[in-house]
Order: structure tokens, then sequence, then C-alpha cells
């Protein structure tokens, strides 16, 4: 199945976009999307343990399943105001 | 006019504060906060701020906690703005406005919502200063954290 990964911030300056068309193996979870990226891109996982992550714009968790479609955000700890 | 909004574009805070007085009328207390890009931070001197944000995330994180002020402050209403994008030194990157009979209630949910803003809200600071550039990272966002959420609660009434 395929997701659209969204990333911000420096994990978005880090992996080189924004967003990426990923195909994983069923079934998935934030975990595994992570994971994938993580074997492609490496620098990323100094993320693993401080950022937030959503699924279709709405917060979650590593443990949440992911389905064919979905938009999973990885988010560094956030700056606003 | 939106009472939440997540945005480029310069900030008004008339016409914010006209639009939840309006909704408010009758109420004798508005408390406002408005956030400006400083010229300094962390020894660093500023060129400007790009703001980013995961835009339909901030907009539902932002409505959680006007849900929470709701139920904090029965009595209050509140509005706010989040500007986006490039923002130059001085000018506002957020605006607040609190409505309420009375002043505490007013100011406490001022106070409230830029805390909470800090703790969950998905948007970052890219900080350009005289060398280079940075982003900035400050809390792990949990809109669950029910630990943050009471110290946010603690300093609004402080």
């Amino acid at each position: 199945m395929r997701v659209t990964v969204r990333l911000f911030a420096r994990l978005r300056d880090l992996a080189g976009s924004g967003e990426l068309i990923r195909d994983v193996e069923g079934p998935a979870t934030v975990q595994s999307v992570w994971r994938g990226l993580v074997a492609e891109m490496p620098a990323l996982g100094e993320y693993e343990r401080t950022m937030s992550v959503a699924v279709n714009a709405d917060y979650s968790r590593m443990s949440a399943s992911v389905s064919d479609g979905d938009e999973v955000a990885f988010l560094p700890p956030v700056s606003g105001g | 006019m939106p009472l939440i909004d997540v945005a480029p574009g310069a900030l008004d805070l008339p016409a914010l504060t006209r639009e939840v007085t309006g909704q408010r009328a009758g109420d004798g207390a508005v408390a406002s906060f408005i956030g400006l890009v400083r010229d300094h931070n962390q020894g660093r001197r500023v060129s400007f701020l790009d703001y980013e944000a995961y835009q339909p995330l901030a907009v539902r994180a932002l409505h959680r906690i006007v849900e929470e002020i709701r139920q904090a402050w029965p009595d209050t209403g509140v509005g706010v703005h989040h500007r986006t994008g490039r923002i130059e030194i001085g000018d506002a990157s957020i605006i607040i406005v609190a409505v309420s009979p009375h002043r505490a209630n007013a100011f406490a949910a001022c106070r409230y919502m830029i805390e909470r803003v800090k703790q969950i809200v998905p948007i970052w600071k890219h900080e350009h200063f005289e060398g280079g550039d940075v982003w900035l990272e400050g809390a792990t966002a949990d809109p669950d954290d029910e630990s943050a959420r009471q110290a946010a609660y603690r300093i609004a009434c402080a």
C-alpha cells in the first residue's frame, strides 16, 4: 500500500523534501513507516525520542495502524508563538 | 472573520477584537496578547523569522485549546490568529483576544492560550540570524499530556 509522508521544519530539511510517497508492507503502523524512513535516511533517527506523529492531520501514536492512502506526518518539537 | 486562523499575511488585532467582543456583547473585560518577532534570541542578532506550520493540524490543535478554555472558563470567549511565512522584526506572529464578564478570566484565558500554543500547536520558527539560520525546537507536542496542560493552567492562574 501507499502512504504520503509529511516532514516539517528540520526533519524536512534533513530529508530534502516535505512530502514523500512511500510504498509500505501491510499491515503497517506509524512505527513501521518511520523505520522505513530511517533506514533510507539515518540522519532522521535523532528525532525518534522527541518528535510527535500525526495520521491524516490528527495527532497519533507510533503504534497506530496506517491504511492505504493515509498521510503520516513526523513533527519535530514545536516552537510556535 | 474566523476566530481561529493559521495563515500568511499581516494580523489585525482590532478586527479580531471586534469579532470576539461581538460574540460576547455585554461583557466587561477584554485581554489581548500580541507576540512580535524579537531582534535577538539566545545571544544571536535575529534578522527575521520564517514560520512553518502543519496548517490543518495547527488549526485543529487551536480548536482543542479553545475547547479546553471553554471548559476551564465557561464564561470566556477567545480568538487566536497565528501568522506563517517570513515575518520581519517587530511584526506580529500571533494575536490572541479573550473576552469575559470580568478581568480575571479574560487574562487567564489569554495567558493559557499562548502557553498551550507553545506546547501543542505544530508551528516552527526558522530563525535567520547574522551568520546563519537555525530551526528552533521547544516542546514535544503531546495534547494528551495532562501534566503539561496543568502547568499551562497554573501559569494562567498565577
